[in-house]
């Protein structure tokens, strides 16, 4: 017996994010132009065809989702007019707000790492965004050289700085933080 | 031609890391007689992070600025490709959905509804300024410099927000360039990506994106980079080689702004601190060309 397929994140997408996942007819022009699909471990259109068969848990703890630099090559040449890149973010949203491991931890790191600066500072600081991110990662080495590089020509400042008005970024950050990801 | 005035978007990178960039635009403004007003007190974009984890901070970020900016009331100017991108996005949404846009007021705290337009400099300078009227401020040919322009993605994709001419073969860039008396090479990887926002997390990755764009660039006869973007220009300066400890440079072409090229050609004062800051050092190359002594 043929089951019905599983449309409920087709249009969960949809409703998130305006984008009809459906229209996909694999043309594969996305994987195509993506100038990271050989990283992925699932490329462009497998992930929207994955998405036409409901594949949510597989798709929210994948590495493309993560990956996707957000170029938005693959939207600009969809002949269907799927805004690809908006699809990996609204994954990406859900991936974090159902608590999915995530297929590649250090990105979230990084993500996190960059919005708590700007909570705290409202800007940002290289310094601030390099140093949380390293001790959220552990990875307390890399770029040691070219650390020293930045601060001998100055691309890195000592003092961040910082929003006059803290309550304002102290208002966005709860407001927008209410039953999502942070 | 009216003066031209703005309200002006600085960008974080614009005072850190990419300071040259923000100094040589003040510059060239000022000396254009472009009068820009810094909004006052202004915030980050939330940059990709933003947009990647959660859609409304997204919007609510970029929407303080356009508040700010709604209380100016002019036109604002943004020099970062991925500010003026998410800046320009934010826009659209907040003013095509109302119900959106109460949203992110009741998160800013203040009227989003900017309707003035968001404009990058380099669009200004090409479109508004127009080459015929920077020409005779012009007091050196930039010959010699052999350049292949690189947009990146953000100046120019989703073409329904952006500025450039073409999403896959853009010439703002190229028409600014040749007017300076650069010599513009021709090659195919003008929009492709760097890879930025994976540049501290996966930098396996990006080092593979920066290296092809080298490689091309070479081969396409440049002995030089131009962009209008400071992920960008990070990114190809600084993630060329695997630097766990040590930090080499494969490729020494330098990478410069559209800015400072321009600052250079009206003979502004300054310009030697912005090439000094450069990680890949253009003094070199400008000097045998007798550019800058």
């Amino acid at each position: 017996m043929i089951e019905a397929v599983n449309r409920r994140l087709e249009e969960t997408l949809e409703a998130r994010t305006g984008q009809k996942v459906r229209d996909c007819y694999q043309c594969k022009k996305c994987s195509a132009g993506c100038p990271v699909a050989f990283a992925m471990d699932l490329v462009p259109h497998e992930v929207m065809k994955m998405v036409q068969y409901g594949q949510e848990e597989r798709l929210l703890s994948c590495s493309t989702i993560w990956l996707c630099a957000s170029c938005e090559t693959c939207s600009t040449r969809c002949p269907n007019e799927i805004d690809i890149a908006g699809v990996m973010d609204g994954l990406r949203q859900m991936a974090l707000e159902k608590g999915a491991p995530l297929g590649e931890p250090e990105i979230g790191m990084f993500h996190k790492s960059f919005l708590g600066g700007i909570k705290y500072t409202g800007k940002t600081n290289e310094p601030v965004l390099i140093g949380a991110y390293k001790a959220m990662s552990r990875r307390l080495f890399d770029d040691l050289g070219l650390g020293a590089v930045m601060v001998a020509k100055h691309k890195i400042k000592i003092f961040p700085r910082v929003v006059k008005d803290r309550k304002a970024l102290k208002r966005i950050f709860d407001e927008t933080g209410k039953g999502g990801a942070k | 031609m009216s003066r031209l005035s703005f309200s002006y978007f600085p960008g974080c990178s614009q005072s850190g890391s990419a300071e040259e960039f923000g100094d040589s635009t003040l510059a060239v403004c000022k000396a254009l007689g472009i009068d820009l007003e810094e909004l006052p007190d202004w915030s980050c974009c939330g940059a990709s992070s933003g947009h990647m984890t959660n859609d409304l901070l997204s919007l609510a970020l970029p929407g303080r600025d356009l508040a700010l900016a709604k209380t100016i009331g002019k036109d604002m100017l943004v020099v970062c490709a991925a500010c003026y991108s998410r800046m320009k996005v934010s826009q659209n949404r907040i003013l095509a959905d109302e119900e959106l846009a109460r949203r992110v007021e009741e998160a800013v705290g203040a009227d989003p509804r900017f309707t003035g337009e968001i404009r990058h400099l380099l669009d200004v300078l090409v479109n508004d300024v127009g080459i015929a009227a920077i020409k005779p401020w012009l007091r050196e040919s930039l010959a010699g410099l052999k350049a292949v322009p690189y947009y990146g993605c953000l100046l120019v994709r989703p073409p329904e927000v952006c500025c450039c001419d073409s999403v896959e073969n853009p010439t703002e860039l190229d028409t600014f360039l040749e007017a300076l008396g650069v010599e513009v090479r021709p090659w195919s990887f003008k929009t492709d990506c760097c890879g930025g926002s994976l540049s501290l997390s996966r930098t396996d990755i990006v080092e593979k994106l920066v290296n092809k764009l080298f490689e091309r660039a070479e081969e396409a006869g440049a002995n030089c980079i131009v962009t209008a973007c400071p992920m960008c220009t990070a990114n190809l300066e600084m993630r060329q080689e695997p630097g766990k400890f040590g930090f080499k440079l494969l490729h020494d072409m330098p990478v410069m702004y559209f800015t400072e090229l321009l600052g250079l050609a009206m003979g502004l004062a300054g310009s030697e601190k912005w090439f000094k800051s450069h990680i890949i050092s253009p003094v070199p190359l400008l000097k045998e060309l007798k550019l800058t002594s």
